[in-house]
């Protein structure tokens, strides 16, 4: 009975103040869009379902990226580092260990853990420094930058771990995809249907964990860090390791970022921490609308949909219109595109519906 | 026996003294006020006391324990809460949501939405519950700090210029208030500048100037302090 109760006031909090969209209308468009993604693989070849799946890796970073910047106002530029460090982690972890007995899944949980502590050690210094503001950003960018530096110079045969070489530039590869072991035999989640239905369940685990996170007392504090520190300190926070906690929550979905993608492609290079991926998702995150998840989440995803096709015209190009596009954003719709379209949308209806309230 | 005591306290920004060597005792359920001329050092007395800054040497002592060296959020935990003189609410969250962050603490999940309604009532500010705090007129706003600075449950509550831009009506209404919290137990340091709220209130004033204690005593006694007139009362007239 208690559990019960326990698990109503949980779900309650899945929507509050701090989420967009209530109510049955937001709840059935949400089944909608879970029935379309589900029904996907049913219309679409298995070879392209497994490459989209790409688009859907990324999303936990982003996610992460929103509650540390958007929710808890601290702009990091460390998401790729964790990103990195999980990925490389996994690799190095399944390469030594294989892919029986489930060990895989036991490696992405360990990568996502080492990403944690690496995020808990960083941000100890951070936040307990009382770094904020721009020099969070310069401190962060500058430890992703490190990170790329140093696995870009371990080409030689002399780095490895255990049977694992680092491979500098070049890249780790050759790392097993995630395994389910299995009665009739493991299911290898090669990037194909299978994959593509255990990330978008886990993304839609995790999408609803973080609301459920962001409406709980939890978030109701750190936006009120964000509006301002301190007085939530004068209300009897220990507003550092409110921010410390946000930090490692946020950083660790960059890191289940890296090991999904790590597992996918089979690869990773020290590039994935380079400046160019380190900023890419500011953009997805500002773009979308930083202050909100599901913002965030289809911001995140049409823009990387849009810059996959802009690709095909030359990465840099590619570039130079999401840099313009940051742009655009900042000037036009500081809020974020998608989270300027809602709101806008959502005034338009609330006026048509007073306008034929009055008529009728 | 006092509630809150500093002996010696000083305080030094670079070359300015603003706290010269302050001996002050606030009495267990005693309500108090302190005032003085612009620039006296009263705000930065009570950041001293919230551990916002320390100070340069002295002592802080809080039900005869030393907090000099506490951390903030730990004063507070400890029962002492502040309404600050620049309202500091929590702009892009609601008003609902501002006095939750107050009571989440220390009031148990399945009352929270309840004491919630309760003190928004009491503020007033029932109507206004969903709007965003930001959007409030300053009056509210005033009124939202204080009830998130009530709302902590405080033994020692700390209220810098508490009715700043408030209708005579209102200012009235804040004391009854501040009154009623008193006979609940609750000790009131008050920083105002309005003599008919001290009046209203205090049971003891301290006039602050130049950073050191100038007077001590009732309002009766400060009003009557020729010398109080001169700087403080005498500033206050010429305005
Ligand atoms: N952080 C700071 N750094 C330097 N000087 C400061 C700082 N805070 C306050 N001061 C100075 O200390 C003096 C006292 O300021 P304080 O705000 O404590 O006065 P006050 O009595 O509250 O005045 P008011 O009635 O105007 O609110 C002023 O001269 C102010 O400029
Ligand atoms: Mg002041």
């Amino acid at each position: 009975m208690a559990l019960l109760s326990r698990i109503t006031s949980i779900l309650t909090l899945l929507e509050g103040p701090q989420t967009l969209g209530r109510g049955r209308r937001f709840w059935a468009g949400f089944a909608l869009v879970v029935a379309a993604a589900s029904a996907y693989p049913l219309f679409a070849d298995g070879y392209d379902v497994g490459n989209n799946v790409y688009f859907f890796n990324w999303i936990f970073m982003a996610l992460g990226l929103c509650l540390i910047w958007g929710y808890g106002g601290s702009l990091s530029f460390g998401q790729t580092a964790f990103f990195g460090i999980a990925g490389y982690a996994y690799g190095v972890l399944t390469i030594n260990l294989g892919d029986a007995y489930g060990l895989t899944l036991l490696a992405l949980v360990a990568a996502v853990l080492i990403s944690a502590v690496c995020a808990a050690i960083l941000g100890y210094f951070l936040f307990f420094g009382r770094i904020s503001g721009v020099f969070l950003g310069i401190v962060t960018l500058s430890v992703t930058l490190v990170m790329e530096r140093f696995i870009s110079q371990t080409a030689g045969p002399e780095w490895h771990i255990g049977t694992a070489r680092l491979n500098g530039f070049n890249g780790m590869g050759a790392m097993p995809s995630l395994t389910i072991p299995w009665p009739g035999g493991p299911i290898v989640l090669f990037p194909d249907v299978a994959l593509y239905y255990a990330t978008l369940v886990l993304l839609i685990l995790v999408y609803l964990g973080l609301r459920v996170l962001v409406n709980s007392r939890f978030g109701n504090v750190i936006v009120a860090i964000r509006e301002n520190p301190q007085r939530a300190e004068m209300l009897g926070y220990d507003v550092r390791k409110y921010q410390l906690g946000t930090f490692i929550i946020g950083s660790s979905l960059a890191g289940l970022s890296g090991v999904l993608y790590t597992s996918w492609g089979n690869y990773i290079t020290p590039a994935s921490m380079g400046m160019t991926a380190a900023s890419l998702p500011i953009v997805w995150v500002a773009v979308g609308g930083r202050s909100d998840l599901t913002t965030t989440l289809f911001g995140t995803l049409l823009v990387l949909i849009g810059f996959q096709a802009l690709t095909i015209y030359g990465s840099q190009y590619a570039l130079v219109v999401m840099g313009a596009l940051l742009v655009l954003t900042v000037l036009v719709a500081p809020r974020g595109i998608v989270a300027s379209a809602v709101s806008l949308a959502s005034k338009r209806w609330t006026r048509k519906k007073a306008q034929s309230g009055e008529v009728s | 026996m006092p509630i809150l005591e500093t002996r010696a306290l000083n305080k030094w920004f670079g070359g300015l003294h603003v706290t010269g060597g302050v001996d002050f005792a606030l009495e267990t359920g005693e309500m108090h006020c302190l005032i003085g001329p612009n620039g006296a050092g009263k705000s930065t007395f009570f950041r001293l006391i919230l551990g916002e800054h320390l100070p340069t040497s002295g002592q802080i002592l809080y039900n005869s324990h030393d907090i000099t060296l506490t951390k903030s959020y730990e004063r507070i935990r400890h029962g002492i809460s502040v309404k600050f003189q620049v309202p500091g609410i929590f702009k892009a969250l609601n008003v609902a949501q501002n006095i939750q962050i107050a009571l989440q603490h220390h009031v148990a999940p399945a009352e929270l939405d309840h004491e919630i309604d309760l003190l928004l009532n009491f503020l007033n500010l029932k109507p206004v519950a969903r709007q965003l705090a930001g959007n409030l007129s300053h009056g509210q706003k005033q009124w939202l700090e204080i009830g998130m600075a009530v709302g902590l449950k405080p033994k020692l509550l700390l209220l810098d210029e508490p009715t700043a831009g408030m209708t005579p009506d209102e200012t009235f209404a804040t004391g009854e208030m501040l009154q009623a919290l008193n006979r609940e137990g609750v000790t009131v340091l008050a920083v105002e500048h309005d003599m008919a709220f001290v009046r209203q209130i205090a049971h003891r004033v301290t006039v602050l100037h130049l950073g050191k204690i100038f007077a001590q005593g009732t309002i009766d006694e400060i009003v009557a302090n020729e010398q109080v007139a001169a700087i403080y009362l005498g500033e206050a007239h010429a305005q």
